[in-house]
């Protein structure tokens, strides 16, 4: 019974799979180029932004059929409900992934002040709880859920370093402040694209269970 | 919540065959409260005990308690008559008598020896203003109810029903013959009612439960499997047999 309702169903997942792949990728991008210092992959994020942002509209206008025409009840409901959420803060994620490339743009060919190690080491910890928020998702796992949001922590304290060894930086010459707080924010960038995906976790764990938690 | 009903182990029995099994609920005042379930699966059979309309039917026996204002309503203190004026009952068809809409109107209170042309003109016209059914019909009410449509007839079936002020309204289905307007009227009314009235709806619909009503109990095979507050029956049932029923993947 209702196998039309479980298709549609089977293809929302299916499309935010496909946005969380998206998002995933795009802060690679983002920091790769930062990173390697180029500018094409930067300029590159705005289209793959522009898809991220057109992905969300049709999640959420397919959300919103599913519910005005199937009126889903109880756990086909919170599925719904959360999908919606979801996808807000996998497209916050892609914006903060331009906000990146837009440093990285206006870094420009200006030397880094140093190798970048903990900035991609941030983004890969943020990754990879994206790929893992997505898995528990498709598969209702609240306990993989949970294991992606405490990832949060590790990116926390990569940030908090990141902090500190800027500062060092500043203090020891003003002439790095300028690149420093560049890298600040992205480290703040980064820092909240774990916080999106915490949301993310959050929502999943209420979609399986009806229960409101908050995860670190 | 002070509950009006408290229904208490109750068993009810088709001769040998046992529709209702160790039924437990409290009824809260001033609330809707909806029953849904598959078909035969107590529901209705359960809203009859909640007035007696079942003491009608042959060969059958009811175990277990209903307390009603502190009395077992199958205790012989109890006054079946008194207590359907108490506790009365809108069916799935709407029944107007073939009288005027006013006769259908004050048929009860004429029944119990009120007269007074004053008095009946006043319940009249409050009452149809309570089912919103005064400005359709205020100039035919000592016309024929049978001339009514459909939707109209169950709203008056609704006045008859309040006219007689009791405290609980038992709606069998209310809505299954009407179109979705008149659906819809009905369903506006019984969230107006509530204000003065404890109303309780027998539904097939799910959604018609889940706009209308604060409380639902879903029925299977005679048992209640949940009863809870609607918004919680309708996104987070507990019971894996309610949720099956209300996403559509029973069976």
């Amino acid at each position: 019974m209702r196998e039309h309702l479980d298709q549609q169903l089977t293809r929302l997942n299916h499309d935010l799979i496909k946005m969380g792949a998206m998002v995933e990728a795009i802060i690679d991008k983002a920091v790769t180029s930062l990173k390697n210092q180029d500018l094409e992959l930067a300029k590159s994020i705005y289209t793959d932004d522009d898809a991220i942002d057109e992905m969300e509209l049709k999640i959420e206008k397919d959300c919103l059929n599913l519910i005005a025409l199937q009126q889903p009840m109880a756990k086909d409901l919170r599925r719904i409900a959360s999908a919606l959420k979801i996808i807000t803060d996998l497209e916050r994620i892609g914006d903060h992934a331009v906000n990146i490339a837009k440093i990285t743009l206006d870094i420009g060919n200006e030397p880094l002040m140093k190798p970048l190690i903990d900035i991609p080491k941030m983004a890969e910890i943020a990754q990879n709880m994206i790929k893992l928020s997505l898995d528990a998702f498709v598969n209702q796992d609240i306990e993989l859920a949970k294991k992606a949001a405490e990832m949060d922590e590790q990116v926390d304290d990569l940030y908090d370093t990141v902090i500190n060894e800027v500062f060092n930086y500043i203090q020891k010459d003003s002439k790095f402040l300028n690149q420093g707080i560049k890298l600040l924010f992205v480290g703040r960038y980064l820092e909240r694209v774990a916080d999106h995906t915490t949301n993310i976790c959050e929502r999943i764990v209420y979609m399986v269970t009806g229960e409101r938690v908050e995860i670190n | 919540m002070e509950p009006i009903l408290s229904i208490r182990n109750l068993n009810f029995y088709y001769g040998e065959h046992k529709a209702l099994k160790d039924v437990n609920m409290d009824i809260y005042k001033n609330n809707v409260t909806a029953f849904i379930g598959p078909s035969g699966c107590g529901k209705s059979t359960f809203l009859r005990t909640l007035n007696r309309m079942n003491d009608f039917i042959e060969n059958v026996k009811v175990e277990g308690n209903i307390i009603y204002e502190g009395k077992d309503i199958y205790s012989k203190e109890m006054e079946p008559v008194e207590l359907r004026r108490r506790i009365g009952m809108v069916f799935q068809k709407p029944n107007p008598f073939p009288k005027t809409i006013y006769e259908n109107i004050v048929y009860g209170l004429r029944k119990n020896g009120v007269n007074k042309k004053e008095v009946l003109d006043e319940v009249v016209e409050k009452t149809l203003k309570a089912v919103a059914l005064y400005d359709e019909v205020k100039d035919k009410i000592h016309k024929s109810a049978l001339e009514l449509s459909g939707g109209q007839q169950q709203r008056l079936c609704i006045a008859r029903a309040i006219a007689m002020q009791p405290d609980v309204v038992l709606m069998d289905e209310p809505t299954s013959a009407l179109d979705p307007i008149s659906t819809m009227k009905i369903e506006e009314l019984v969230l107006e009612l509530k204000k003065d009235y404890t109303i309780i709806i027998v539904t097939h619909s799910m959604q018609q439960a889940a706009r209308i009503s604060d409380y639902t109990a879903f029925f299977l095979n005679g048992e209640v499997v949940e009863y809870d507050e609607t918004s919680k029956i309708f996104s987070n049932p507990r019971d894996k047999r309610t949720e099956d029923y209300i996403t559509g993947r029973f069976g």
